[in-house]
Parts: structure tokens; C-alpha cells; sequence
């Protein structure tokens, strides 16, 4: 029930990587909402052009690999995964 | 069950593991690659556990900034080959097991004959080329691989190719664009942290090998040692990435002359300048900077002229550019690259940490 109060709130999106890097901090909040997955993906893209450059870049919704066309829901929970590379 | 009871006692106490694991454990093989940070608690494990055959296939020589985090290693083995100190060590561990050491990289020459030869393969390279190469290559084959990677205060885990599982391209189709994505040498790395992601590898290999619990496939395990936190990830395969059946050179190629881009520190480069006489010193910097200090072998091509004048120099042995300060080699160390040149070193700091680390007679300016 308190899931359904928090639509109108910032969207908390989890960043991991070199995602955290680009964007400048751990968690990235938007108050814009998002059909797809796509969408969202889009934007970002937009506002952090490097993000693109990673050509791998995951987004997960509720700790599922999410595919573009994927809707998103008020209350989903968000991750950015890229692939990262040392060892 | 013919084997030594007493060595491997207390597995074979432990409820869900027991004789027929460890059976299975030693007669089972495994190619590790990389015997650096995450290859270092994989090798050490592995062999303690008692797997029958471990291959271990690097090229690379132990520095003192590996010692933090491959402890493997020691002060004296400084200037040594990975693989030659690994493989004693580990077999002063476990006399028992079957070491196959490879010093060389994974290459594209070399990576279908050497993986068919085990049955599972362990991910701890630091380059991208070098993994979508495995992941290709266990493709083809069959078999699957431990991936495990590090970037900062986290790490990544996972099964990929295993019994028809997803593979990692299925999780990150391409590789990043260049200089993107830094690594340990360029990034730091927290001397635990490919420990517990090393040791989380084992723990699949182990699973994998003997069938004990729940091998993390279609899964991917994140962690963060700053918070604690492991978070698992779902995902699934998709057909045209388990449908490879041929390596694709290119791919490597591309991707190995954008990440191959090495630092090395001066005192590294004086190890090394020992080790190995074939090592071209490219001095980029202009003329009258060169009558202030310079090093004598290096040999002198202006940061302007290093594409015309690559002639001068051999693609196939090592080169390490030096500028004053290190940015104005990194771009010539770039245009190498670009033009084919896989064996690249930036001098980290340039001439001038050359002269406070390792020549105190040189002029600074």
C-alpha cells in the first residue's frame, strides 16, 4: 500500500561501474516517468552522452535484465550495469 | 576412492560434499586465465581443494605494485614470471595436482587448442578483449566459464555458458568504446577486493565440477565492499549469442589495440629494462628538452613526428614512450596503438619521476 503513495516521487535509479563515474554519483534521481525501458534509456543517453559509449550498458528493473520495450511501473526498481573490466 | 583421506579431511567431513566431490574434484581440470589479482585466490584455492589439472596461462612479470593484492607472490619474486612462481608455489601447496603453466597471453592463436584441453575455464583477465575471446571460445567449444571482474570497491560474478546458459555476450553484447572503462593499473584497486571476488569463483568452479548446490548461471552476483552489499541479478540467454561457432580475430584485434594500454611505473621499468633487452625506450619530447636530462637508450621521435617515423620501430617487442610528464606519451602511446602496436607502455610520471625514483644525478626542469 505505501508502494502506491510514492508514484509522484523521484524515481531512485542504482548505478553501478563506470556508470557511477560518468553520472558522478551512486544514485541517480529522476522526477520524470517513463513508458519503457526504452524511454528511459534514451534520456539518459541524452543527458550523459558517455553512457552510450559503453555499448553494453544493462538496465535492470526489479533485479531483472530489462529489455527496451519492457514498461515501467511507479515503484520499480532500477539498476545501470555496465560491464566492467579489471582484475 | 584412491587418494590422500587426511589431506582433504575436512571436506570430506562436511554433510553435501564429501568422497564422491572430491572425487570428482580430482579428476576434474581447469584452465585458469590471468595469474593476477582474481587468478591469485582462484590458483591458491583450487589447489588446495585438490583439482586434478589446473592450467595457468599469463605473461606477465610480478611487480611491486601487484604484492598488495597477489599475495601469492613475494618481495624477491619482483621482475619474475607470474606463471613460473605460481606454479612453484602452488605446487609446494598441493604436490598432488597437475600444474599446466602457459606463459603467454590467450590468444586468438592459441585459445581454441588451449580451452578444449579442460573442462571449465576461470575469467580473471583485465581487459575486455581477452574476455569476450574466452566467451566466444567457450562458445564454440562448449564448456562453460567463471567470470569474475573488478572495478573500483565492487565486483562482478557469474556462470556464463553452462549447460546452455547465457553467455556474457548475452549480458553485454560489446565491449566499451576505449578508455572508457579504466582498469586496476589506471583506476586502483583495494588489495581485498579480488580476493572475495576470487574466492567467490572458486566456489562456482567447485559447484560446477562436483555438482554441489547452485551454480550461478542467468545470475550475476554485485557486490560492494564499501556497503556490504551483494545484490543478484536475473537474466536470460538469447540464441544468436549461443550460437557461435567460429572466433572472429577482428573483434579481438579492435578491441585488444584500444586496451592494451599499460602504465608502467620507473621502477618497473628498470626490472623489466633487465629482463628484457628487446625493449624499444621512446623519448617524445622536443630537442632542447633533451639536452636537460634525458635517457641515454632511448631512442629521440618528437610527440609530431611518432606516426611518420613508426617505421623506426619494431611492432613486435615492447615499446615504452616517455614524455616529461606522461600526457604527451600517452597520446603518442595512443597513435602506436592505433597503428597496430599491441606491447605499449606510458611511462606513469614521465622523465620526471624517472629522475626522483630512479636517477637522482638527472636535472629536473
Amino acid at each position: 500500500m505505501q508502494k502506491r503513495k510514492l508514484e509522484i516521487m523521484d524515481q531512485h535509479i542504482l548505478l553501478f561501474g563506470a556508470t557511477k563515474d560518468i553520472i558522478g554519483s551512486s544514485i541517480y534521481s529522476i522526477n520524470d516517468s517513463f513508458k519503457t525501458v526504452g524511454e528511459l534509456r534514451e534520456h539518459l543517453y541524452k543527458q550523459f552522452p558517455s553512457l552510450e559509449k559503453l555499448n553494453s550498458l544493462m538496465i535492470a528493473v526489479n533485479m531483472n535484465y530489462a529489455e527496451d520495450l519492457l514498461e515501467l511501473k511507479a515503484g520499480d526498481e532500477i539498476a545501470l550495469i555496465p560491464p566492467v573490466s579489471g582484475g | 576412492m584412491d587418494f590422500n583421506k587426511e589431506k582433504y579431511n575436512r571436506q570430506l567431513l562436511l554433510i553435501g560434499f564429501g568422497e564422491e566431490a572430491q572425487q570428482k574434484l580430482l579428476n576434474s581440470s581447469v584452465l585458469v586465465v590471468g595469474a593476477g589479482g582474481l587468478g591469485v585466490p582462484v590458483l591458491q584455492y583450487l589447489t588446495g581443494m585438490g583439482v586434478g589439472k589446473i592450467g595457468i596461462i599469463d605473461k606477465d612479470l610480478i611487480s611491486e605494485s601487484n604484492l598488495h593484492r597477489q599475495v601469492l607472490y613475494s618481495v624477491a619474486d619482483v621482475g619474475k614470471s607470474k606463471v613460473q612462481v605460481a606454479t612453484e608455489r602452488l605446487h609446494a601447496l598441493n604436490p598432488d595436482v597437475e600444474l599446466l603453466p602457459f606463459n603467454d597471453h590467450l590468444r586468438v592463436e592459441n585459445a581454441l587448442l588451449l580451452i578444449s584441453l579442460f573442462d571449465v575455464v576461470v575469467d580473471c583477465t583485465d581487459n575486455f578483449q581477452t574476455r569476450y575471446l574466452i566467451n566466444d571460445a567457450c562458445v564454440v567449444l562448449n564448456k562453460p566459464f567463471v567470470y569474475g571482474a573488478i572495478h573500483q570497491y565492487e565486483g562482478q560474478i557469474s556462470v556464463f555458458n553452462y549447460q546452455a546458459s547465457a553467455t556474457y555476450r548475452c549480458l553485454f553484447p560489446s565491449a566499451p568504446e576505449n578508455g572508457l572503462v579504466a582498469d586496476c593499473n589506471a583506476n586502483g584497486v583495494l588489495g581485498v577486493l579480488p580476493g572475495i571476488v576470487g574466492c567467490y569463483q572458486a566456489n562456482e568452479v567447485v559447484k560446477i565440477l562436483t555438482g554441489t548446490g547452485e551454480v550461478l548461471f542467468n545470475k550475476m552476483l554485485v557486490i560492494n565492499i564499501l556497503d556490504n552489499s551483494h545484490l543478484i541479478f536475473n537474466f536470460q540467454a538469447k540464441k544468436e549469442n549461443q550460437n557461435i561457432t567460429e572466433l572472429k580475430p577482428d573483434d579481438y584485434q579492435s578491441l585488444c589495440s584500444s586496451f592494451i594500454l599499460n602504465n608502467i611505473t620507473p621502477v618497473e621499468l628498470t626490472e623489466r629494462l633487465v629482463l628484457e633487452p628487446g625493449i624499444q625506450l621512446v623519448d617524445v619530447r622536443e630537442e632542447f628538452e633533451l639536452e636537460i636530462c634525458k635517457i641515454d637508450r632511448a631512442v629521440h621521435i618528437p610527440l609530431r613526428e611518432i606516426t611518420l617515423r613508426i617505421n623506426e620501430l619494431n611492432s613486435e617487442q615492447p615499446v615504452v614512450l616517455i614524455c616529461h610528464h606522461g600526457i604527451r606519451s600517452r597520446h603518442a602511446a595512443e597513435d602506436l596503438m592505433s597503428k597496430g602496436f599491441s606491447k605499449v607502455y606510458n611511462l606513469t610520471g614521465g622523465i620526471d619521476r624517472w629522475a626522483r625514483e630512479v636517477d637522482d644525478s638527472m636535472q629536473l626542469y
